[in-house]
């Protein structure tokens, strides 16, 4: 069946089987390998993108329920070559090690701070819960949400402080 | 506004030219999404392989029927063990020279063992593929418990293997003194015996196994596709496994995620896979899903120990160990070839032994194959385990506080180089320091005092300590190798005319950071800016031959290499400086980044100006060669041994027995740091790892052999929810024949913190329970319960 | 990656649209809200669905509201709304408590009350919420609506009164004075089934409770039904002790099995100091006196 999802702010249409999975309609498309998957039964988080703003596990929807429906992934982070706050956070505080589990990580504190922009390290700790690291144990990634979080306290204009 | 990091704005002091805190290299692609991880490669005309696997943990194969698999539109073709015969590819050596099935011909020895490969056009249809493939089974009685795979009726595993009549795999090893050891514990004046379990736990890096072959029918070239952390090595075993040249065969790594040991052996997907594309003469793609991963790939542990310690006048004396260690349906446990049992008979550990003695035997089982995995330092993660686990139960029973009596026993630092009683030399080493450091950062009088506190109002609160020492950096060539290739590894450096360089490496990083820390080695001795120092790996026909990255020995052996190739590079500096400054190379001396004569420190040249002039049509010293280059092969005079304190507070719900780690102290010393940044994320790393091994990580079978922990579901990981924030100090003891003072770090923390938390988590225990004296890991609540009720039981 | 087998894709435009769907294609049809149950299945080709209906575009299902002495909550409302209703967190703390510890935020996002219901997993703590409670089930047919209570909604594991060509579209509850409740869980780590847990709720009036629910998770073939605990603490006034004795009696009334997650005798003894510390929280919140 032809399927259309718009992808980063573009549509993406082909033509899957019903069965085709969420992430795999998005590794296929040219350009968008940075969704990854790590798990059969949706524990790891690798696979983390945003639908409609909302964190979701790409691997546990099929493509077909996401037609009509606005995903965000990885690649979206950057705007014109200029870094998310996140991804800068992530680099800074040394939060990645493989880079497997990044996206996934990236996107679900990405979706934390554009609803709670000053999280405290638990609130953080439970936001990423949804995905597993096997290299970092995870103190760095809470450290470098924490950087992202004030890195926009003091950078973010008032009017989209206010958004 | 941010911008690419390329170009972010780093003041100086966050970019050191040479060791300390310098933000990854490698960060850019991972962040923006552009890893190539093994299945983000796609080539033209690239076929797709999934691989039928037995759901019998133990069955003769009758028959197999591939035709309604065949009739499937998007299938091209089924392999089965027939079909490898004819290339004699249907049975592969292990790394450890037993032999291994690539499919399943007469019989299938585990579940998920593999039986059939599947090519089709895409990876949906090949799956769709498998269930259509008819195999007639006759499942025989299965042996899952390795205390029993040598008793008289166990059915037999191997009876592919000649001459063999029971399901030993390897006969007893031995190391240390038996009769020494027996004279010092009839001397003692306490000894404690246990029974100490190190279960099955698996290394589950987030990426799981795969691999593209790509065959050129008409040239003969083989590119391999495939994430693994011994590319060389590898390609070599291809080469006589598959009667390839070896010139022929390329491996590229690319980025990988994740290895921690899972990815040393080469596995029978990969053979698959490169017969499929020799066949099929186009690409073939081939990745394992989670489940495939969990129960096929190697395992780690797996160690049963029955052993004893003993003390006199409040010092340990004496260890004795005996092993049985459960190899699975192969031997295939990744460690240099002398050295059958690891480097397990490191657990005399950090202290003054007067005599010990190891034994272990290692049987067959009806499980995957494996035992070496999961950040072992080649079984120091057992060894530490064993003896840390038996000082602190030698320390209640004598009711001493376990510091004190590893304060007691420790080495001495006027004791180094120290031989062990199981020969091991000990490179260097300040043990009490490194403790008392832990203690500092934990508050350790406070925490007893918190402790007693607690207890009177019925709490559990524990305080477990481990001390450890590891050897790491495998190894000197006169006593290690793996499948006969010595464990040295090769640099070469490469200085452009413009001043830039090329490191090209043996290391094989899956995230440990190699592109920053050896760009760091090269700023160091020569004083270019990391940034301006490229580090090149993974690809077989880029880089030299060496023996990849696992027991921690990328700083030790690689970093070693880099140093010395860097000095052999700066010497030739030396030679050029003073040709162009027109004096002898003994007035020069060097400060980081130019040679300078040393009555004229103004007068100097700096090493860009030395790399072009080495290129350039103007004179060079006599006899001298253009170019600004060097290659060295590294061989390392002995491990490095790094070691640690750690301490570990636990609080158990009274009621419920689940346990949370509150707080987590490590103090590790490594000798010199390259990059702290990255020493300390090791260390988080391993430390999470250690809390899943401790925890809630087990790979459990029932009695027929069907594995219970075969997803993410039922093999837990720890979350961020789990994990505390840890808190981390350091020593530093240089290591003395390390060209950079170096050891090794990247296992000590999985190394350390299991006994840390199990010792924590007894130590809870006996404030309520005072009758506990043991538990097994993994201490899941139910566990933890069952040892407070006095029955604990060590895990299937 | 595990994918799922050949299947077939339809999405409902109204509850109406969907009910035809299932009736016109059968029991091969399977309905999909929020995916976290049937999808995984699918791809362990558990389960193999010749159709797979989304019923995502219908928000009208998806709703927490008041109406009169009434709580009613659409079928189709996420885990990480009933975690985040204030409303529900007045009338009934339990859901805020159990979501918590259910699954992770991300599935939370996705995974609907009436699809955790309808997957009756054992170990699934939403059905002892709504038994604890003493919610009724909405379930509509092409032949109407029909209410059921929890009792009769669990048939038996993995199996409820929901008929192939029927939509669990709404739950209810009474609201009543004096209400208090609380979710107490154990669990191997965060995110996993529980080994055991307990919701609890208590009906309060002048220091008496007048009415309660205790239910058991992951410790039977599906969601129990304490009721012998409930008769304990009916007219009773509330003590710690009286919340001792029913957990004894709720583990009696328990029927674990011994699995990897922990021996039977476990479980029971997890249900006891859960029922006990969940009865304790609902009354503190029932009287108010919670921090």
């Amino acid at each position: 069946m032809e399927i259309s999802i718009k992808i980063n702010g573009e549509t993406v249409t082909r033509d899957v089987p019903p069965q085709t999975l969420l992430v795999h309609f998005i590794r296929d498309t040219p350009g968008l390998t940075g969704t990854h998957w790590g798990c059969d039964t949706s524990n790891c988080g690798a696979c983390v993108v945003r639908i409609d703003g909302l964190a979701v596990k790409s691997c546990t929807q099929l493509a077909a329920m996401v037609e009509g429906h606005e995903v965000a992934t990885v690649e979206g982070l950057e705007v014109d070559g200029v870094l998310d706050p996140i991804q800068q956070g992530f680099h800074e505080m040394h939060a990645l090690h493989c880079g497997f589990c990044t996206p996934g990580m990236m996107l679900a504190s990405r979706a934390l701070l554009d609803e709670n922009p000053d999280p405290t390290e638990e609130e953080i700790r439970v936001a990423i819960s949804g995905g597993i690291c096997r290299c970092t144990g995870y103190m760095n990634i809470v450290a470098a949400v924490r950087w992202a979080a004030d890195y926009e306290a003091r950078h973010l204009s008032p009017t989209k402080q206010e958004a | 506004m941010a911008t690419t990091v390329e170009n972010l704005p780093s003041p100086d002091t966050e970019r050191p030219i040479g060791f300390g805190r310098l933000k990854r290299k490698e960060d850019a692609r991972f962040i923006r999404g552009k890893g190539t991880y093994l299945d983000d490669i796609r080539l033209p005309g690239m076929l797709h392989g999934a691989i039928l696997r037995s759901p019998y943990a133990h069955a003769k194969i009758n028959s197999i029927d591939t035709s309604k698999a065949l009739e499937h539109p998007d299938v091209v073709a089924v392999m089965t063990a027939k079909d490898l015969e004819t290339l004699g590819l249907a049975w592969m050596p292990t790394i450890s020279y037993d032999t291994q099935a690539v499919l399943a011909g007469d019989k299938v020895r585990f579940q998920g063992q593999e039986v059939a490969f599947v090519i089709a056009t895409n990876e949906y249809s090949a799956r769709d593929a498998l269930p259509l493939i008819e195999v007639e089974y006759e499942p025989l009685p299965a042996v899952v418990n390795a205390r029993k795979a040598l008793d008289a009726d166990a059915p037999l595993i191997r009876d592919d293997k000649p001459g063999q009549t029971d399901n030993l795999a390897t006969p007893t090893w031995e190391a240390g003194d038996e009769q020494a050891t027996e004279r010092v514990f009839a001397e003692a004046d306490h000894i404690t015996t246990r029974d100490v379990m190190y279960q099955r736990v698996h290394p589950a890096p987030m990426e799981t196994c795969g691999m593209i072959a790509d065959f050129n029918p008409v040239t003969g070239q083989l590119d391999l596709y495939n994430g693994n952390q011994a590319p060389h090595v590898h390609r070599t075993v291809y080469a006589h496994v598959a009667g390839l040249a070896e010139h022929k065969i390329r491996i590229m790594c690319n980025d990988i995620g994740g290895g921690f040991g899972n990815k040393v052996p080469v596995y029978p997907g990969y053979v698959c896979t490169i017969a499929a594309s020799i066949v099929a003469g186009t690409p073939v793609k081939w990745v394992e899903d989670r489940t495939e991963h969990l129960t096929s790939t190697g395992f780690a542990r797996d160690y049963i120990m029955h052993s004893s310690i003993c003390s006199k006048a409040g010092r340990i004396t004496g260890l004795k160990v005996d092993v049985i260690a459960d190899h699975g349906a192969w031997d295939a446990t990744a460690q240099p070839t002398k050295f059958p049992a690891g480097f397990f008979h490191i657990c005399c550990g950090s202290y003054d032994l007067e005599a010990s003695h190891v034994q272990v035997k290692a049987v067959y089982t009806n499980k995957a194959a494996g035992g070496v995995a999961y950040r072992c330092s080649f079984r120091i993660t057992e060894a530490v385990y064993l003896v840390e686990r038996m000082v602190e139960a030698l320390a209640q029973e004598t009711e001493v506080d376990p510091i004190d009596l590893r304060m007691n026993s420790f080495i001495r630092p006027e004791q180094f180089p120290y031989e062990t009683t199981t020969g091991w030399t000990y490179d260097s080493g300040e043990y009490a320091r490194t403790m008392k450091v832990a203690m500092d950062i934990a508050g350790y009088e406070d925490l007893r005092k918190e402790q007693a506190e607690r207890r009177a109002r019925g709490e559990m609160m524990g305080v477990g300590v481990t001390f450890f020492t590891e050897g790491v950096g495998a190894g000197p060539r006169k006593h290690m190798d793996i499948l006969g290739m010595s464990m040295n590894d090769g640099a070469d450096l490469r200085v452009h005319p413009s001043g830039k360089a090329v490191v090209s490496i043996s290391a094989q990083t899956q995230g440990q950071g190699h592109e920053t820390t050896f760009a760091q080695i090269v700023s160091e001795e020569l004083g270019i800016p990391p940034e301006d120092v490229q580090v090149r790996y993974g690809d077989t026909d880029r880089s030299p031959y060496g023996l990849g990255t696992y027991g921690s020995r990328s700083t030790p052996v690689s970093g070693a290499a880099v140093s010395i190739v860097s000095r052999k590079v700066r010497d030739k500096a030396r030679m050029i400086a003073a040709t162009i400054l027109e004096t002898r190379p003994d007035d020069l001396a060097w400060e980081k980044g130019r040679w300078y004569v040393k009555g004229d420190p103004e007068k100097g040249g700096m090493i860009e100006e030395i790399a072009h002039r080495a290129y350039s049509g103007e004179s060079l010293p006599e006899g001298f060669e253009g170019g600004l280059d060097a290659q060295v092969i590294y061989d390392p005079p002995n491990l490095t041994y790094p070691f640690g304190a750690y301490i570990c507070v636990v609080d158990i719900d009274p009621e419920t027995y689940h346990v949370k780690i509150r707080r987590f102290i490590a103090v590790d010393d490594c000798g010199v740091r390259i990059n702290p940044m990255i020493v300390d994320g090791q260390i988080h790393g391993g430390l999470a790892e250690g809390i899943g091994i401790a925890l809630m990580e087990l790979i459990s079978f029932d009695e027929e052999g069907n594995c219970l922990n075969s997803s993410f579901m039922d093999y837990l990981i720890p979350t961020s929810m789990e994990c505390p924030a840890f808190e981390l100090g350091e020593t530093v003891t240089p290591s003395p024949h390390h060209p950079l003072g170096a050891k090794g770090v990247g296992e000590s923390p999985t190394v350390g913190s299991p006994p840390a938390i199990v010792n924590a988590i007894i130590d809870a225990l006996r404030q309520q329970h005072p009758d506990v004296t043991h538990i097994d890991m993994p201490c899941t609540p139910d566990r933890v319960w069952a040892a407070a009720m006095g029955h604990p039981e060590p895990p299937q | 990656m595990q994918t799922p087998a050949p299947t077939q894709y339809e999405r409902a435009t109204s509850v109406e649209g969907a009910i035809e769907l299932l009736t016109k294609i059968g029991p091969t049809a399977r309905i999909v809200a929020g995916g976290h149950s049937l999808i995984p299945m699918m791809r362990l080709r558990l389960a193999q669905p010749e159709c797979v209906i989304d019923i995502n575009d219908l928000h009208e299902l998806s709703y927490i509201r008041e109406e009169g002495d009434e709580i009613r909550i659409g079928a189709l409302t996420r885990h990480v709304d009933l975690l985040r209703s204030d409303l529900l967190a007045q009338r009934f703390p339990v859901f805020a408590d159990a979501e918590e510890v259910i699954a992770d935020p991300v599935v939370r996002n996705r995974g609907t009350l009436g699809g955790s219901l309808c997957q009756a997993d054992p170990a699934e703590d939403l059905s002892a919420v709504v038994t604890a409670l003493k919610g009724s089930v909405v379930i509509r047919g092409a032949d109407g609506e029909r209410v059921i209570t929890m009792d009769e909604f669990h048939v038996g594991p993995y199996m409820t009164a929901v008929k192939d060509a029927e939509i669990l579209i709404e739950v209810r509850f009474a609201v009543r004075p004096g209400a208090g409740s609380a979710h107490e869980k154990v669990e191997r780590r965060a995110g996993d089934y529980a080994i055991a847990a307990v919701s609890a709720a208590v009906w309060i009036d002048g220091g008496t409770i007048v009415d309660a629910g205790v239910a058991l998770v992951a410790v039977g073939p599906f969601t129990i039904d304490a009721k012998r605990a409930r008769e304990l603490l009916i007219g009773k006034p509330v003590t710690e002790e009286l919340f001792a004795q029913a957990g004894q009696i709720a583990a009696e009334e328990s029927m674990p099995g011994s699995d990897s997650r922990g021996p039977a005798e476990y479980k029971r003894h997890l249900v006891g100091v859960l029922t006990k510390r969940a009865l304790g929280r609902a009354a503190a919140r029932a009287l108010h006196q919670e921090a």
